[in-house]
């Protein structure tokens, strides 16, 4: 039987090396830095959620109807008369925030370990541009199951673009296909939703992966590995992807699963983060509710957009600054000036700085969820505004100095010797 | 950094508190009671399915709750729906607006759109106000178009709100029995809490089912964990 195998992987091989000379340059002979930590996990994650999210969409087209009279009822079938219905669209459903989390996580490793310094820039700008994509695949994801807070979330991002001097009120009436929010945009945002986004976000991923073996992976250390090569012509501290980190990621498969199962089979909505209660109320354009909010992933920006006022009775500026605030990650390569990665062997000043960014940006997206009038009013010295704004902007100018300010503190940050070979 | 730790853990706590409106009871409800959830269906046949639907919910959903298809049959459909059809109402989305003023909302996931809690206390806060079209009005969602449904079990109760210092400490509510209903208040409560348990269970009838499968995923998880992390520790024994 094995040598029968053998015999038909020869047949195989010989009409299409190409198969086994890809193993080899991306998996069996992918040289990684041996001393990956938990952080390391992420990217791996990000995948193995990218095909949950692909193989149970598929699944939920199979009974989902996207038509505005429909579309609600047919959710509704998946979860009672589909057999095992539920499970697969709590697992999407979880998936959505899933992949939120991990990628952060991801990109708050590049972070730590300075992974988009040179030579790095263009799988850090393939990356930034697989999280815009990502949220993009969020929002219209948002819409289908077309209940309140899919309906009115939709309404409020796609009135943002109206409000794009000249071209704005066009633009809104472009995406949606419609004056408001209907069938037409429900139609429209399935096919982006299911097909054409998914799309883009694969090429995407294959680009991240392939400038990344190009160049080789950064590692805890911020240490170039292939520096120093053993006589193999191998790097001495490297050590094949497969079979090592393949056999160790499947054990962060595993404990992944395992949480994302806690949340699947016994808090899908996760108190109402992961599934808005009020999204259980269909869709009603007549009805406006009192408090709209956008899933969690999305709050911080949205706290940026109601943080900054408005001007010429135009909420353009905060529309501005939310894009921006996206949009400033594609220089983060060129704004740290630091001569070392890792934090490991930077000094206090970008400790410190990733701690207050880090604060501010939960303070911001847990703000995001909440109504401005959340912490009540201010004194008579503050104008009576709400506690709640006036933190928002804080941290709002927190957020954009972490940035702004960038070239300047790692420029005058006090480092540390980087040590020629990485640390275990 | 401790501190600011701290003030961001308790903050979500903070936010509930400052939240205004009419105190919400718990719910004591168990969806695991098969005797309940038959009480409830019973309530929601008799007094809920003659003006609100629960259109994403077939009948014989109901074997659920360990009736058979004839029992369904005889002692739960009214009207000539077939046992495989799903609750719908012969009111419709119009005429209810006329008559009462706003639509009676579909019932199949309201469970899960206001939650046990709200149910539960809401169903049990109806009082007489002779300034509303109904005759009837609500603590929980004031000026609710909906008439007291189920006012013959529970008797006709007066409310009267005592504010004391409006800008700090909550209203006082004082509740007083007008007319006696068909139950005392400990049998109204076991009948909402019954009927609340119903609603929670129609909102997502696969619930039993996704807490059992899921505590033998998790174990299976756990199992392949043990031997993943084996495999890993071998392969690893050579790095150093």
């Amino acid at each position: 039987m094995a040598s029968r195998l053998m015999a038909l992987w020869d047949w195989f091989d010989s009409r299409m090396p190409s198969v086994a000379e890809e193993f080899r340059k991306h998996l069996a002979e992918y040289y990684a830095p041996k001393n990956f930590n938990f952080w390391y996990f992420f990217g791996a994650l990000s995948i193995l959620v990218l095909a949950i999210q692909i193989v149970s969409g598929i699944f939920l087209t199979m009974n989902y109807k996207p038509d505005a009279a429909l579309a609600f009822g047919s959710v509704e079938y998946i979860m009672r008369d589909v057999p095992g219905g539920w499970v697969i669209r709590y697992i999407h459903s979880t998936g959505a925030s899933a992949f939120f989390l991990v990628v952060y996580l991801h990109m708050f490793r590049g972070l730590l370990y300075g992974s988009y310094k040179q030579p790095r820039e263009l799988i850090w700008i393939f990356g930034v541009l697989i999280y815009l994509t990502l949220m993009a695949e969020a929002f219209m994801g948002y819409l289908l199951p077309w209940g309140q807070m899919s309906y009115w979330g939709a309404q409020v991002i796609v009135n943002l673009f109206s409000s794009i001097p000249f071209i704005g009120p066009d633009l809104a009436l472009w995406i949606r296909g419609d004056y408001v929010v209907s069938d037409a945009t429900l139609n429209r945002f399935f096919a982006l939703h299911v097909i054409a986004i998914p799309l883009v976000l694969l090429g995407l991923v294959a680009a991240h992966i392939l400038a990344l073996h190009d160049v080789g992976s950064n590692n805890p250390d911020g240490i170039e590995i292939k520096k120093t090569k053993g006589p193999d012509g191998h790097p001495l501290d490297g050590i094949p992807f497969h079979p090592y980190y393949t056999v160790k990621d499947i054990v962060g498969a595993v404990v992944f699963l395992a949480l994302f199962s806690v949340v699947v089979f016994f808090v899908p909505e996760m108190g109402g983060y992961f599934l808005e209660y009020n999204n259980y109320v269909p869709a009603d354009p007549l009805k406006t509710p009192a408090h709209i909010a956008p899933l969690w992933y999305f709050t911080p920006y949205y706290s940026i957009l109601r943080a900054v006022p408005p001007l010429f009775n135009s909420v353009f500026p905060g529309v501005a600054m939310m894009g921006l605030s996206t949009l400033i990650l594609f220089f983060l390569p060129w704004l740290d000036r630091s001569p070392v990665k890792s934090i490991r062997y930077r000094g206090g000043l970008y400790k410190s700085a990733v701690a207050i960014f880090v604060i501010t940006f939960l303070v911001l997206g847990y703000l995001g969820t909440e109504p401005v009038t959340v912490w009540g009013q201010a004194g008579a010295w503050l104008g009576y505004a709400d506690r709640a704004t006036i933190a928002a902007r804080i941290c709002t100018l927190l957020y954009f100095a972490f940035f702004f300010l960038m070239p300047w503190y790692t420029a005058i940050d006090k480092t540390k010797p980087v040590p020629e070979r990485v640390t275990m | 950094m401790k501190k600011l730790l701290l003030a961001i853990v308790f903050l979500p706590a903070v936010a509930l508190a400052a939240e205004a409106g009419y105190r919400l009871d718990r719910a004591p409800i168990d969806p695991k009671d098969l005797v309940s959830l038959q009480a409830g269906a019973r309530t929601f046949v008799n007094y809920c399915l003659n003006c609100h639907g629960a259109e994403f919910m077939r009948y014989n959903r109901l074997t659920d709750l360990g009736l058979t298809e004839t029992q369904i049959r005889d002692n739960l459909i009214f009207t000539n729906a077939k046992v495989g059809d799903t609750m719908k109402v012969a009111l419709t989305a119009k005429d209810g607006k006329a008559m009462f003023g706003a639509a009676p909302p579909d019932l199949t996931v309201v469970g899960r759109s206001r939650g046990a809690d709200w149910l539960y206390t809401y169903l049990r806060s109806f009082y007489r106000d002779p300034k509303s079209p109904t005759g009837w009005n609500n603590a929980v969602f004031p000026e609710v178009a909906m008439p007291h449904a189920l006012w013959t079990l529970q008797g006709e109760r007066a409310l009267e709100v005592v504010s004391r210092d409006a800008q700090h400490a909550p209203p006082e509510y004082k509740w007083s029995q007008l007319s006696p209903g068909a139950e005392n208040a400990v049998q109204y409560d076991t009948t909402v809490r019954d009927l609340v348990n119903f609603l929670v269970y129609v909102g997502e009838p696969a619930a039993n089912d996704r807490k059992r499968i899921g505590i033998v995923v998790l174990f299976a998880l756990g199992v392949l964990f043990i031997f993943a992390y084996a495999l890993k520790k071998e392969y690893w024994k050579d790095v150093k």
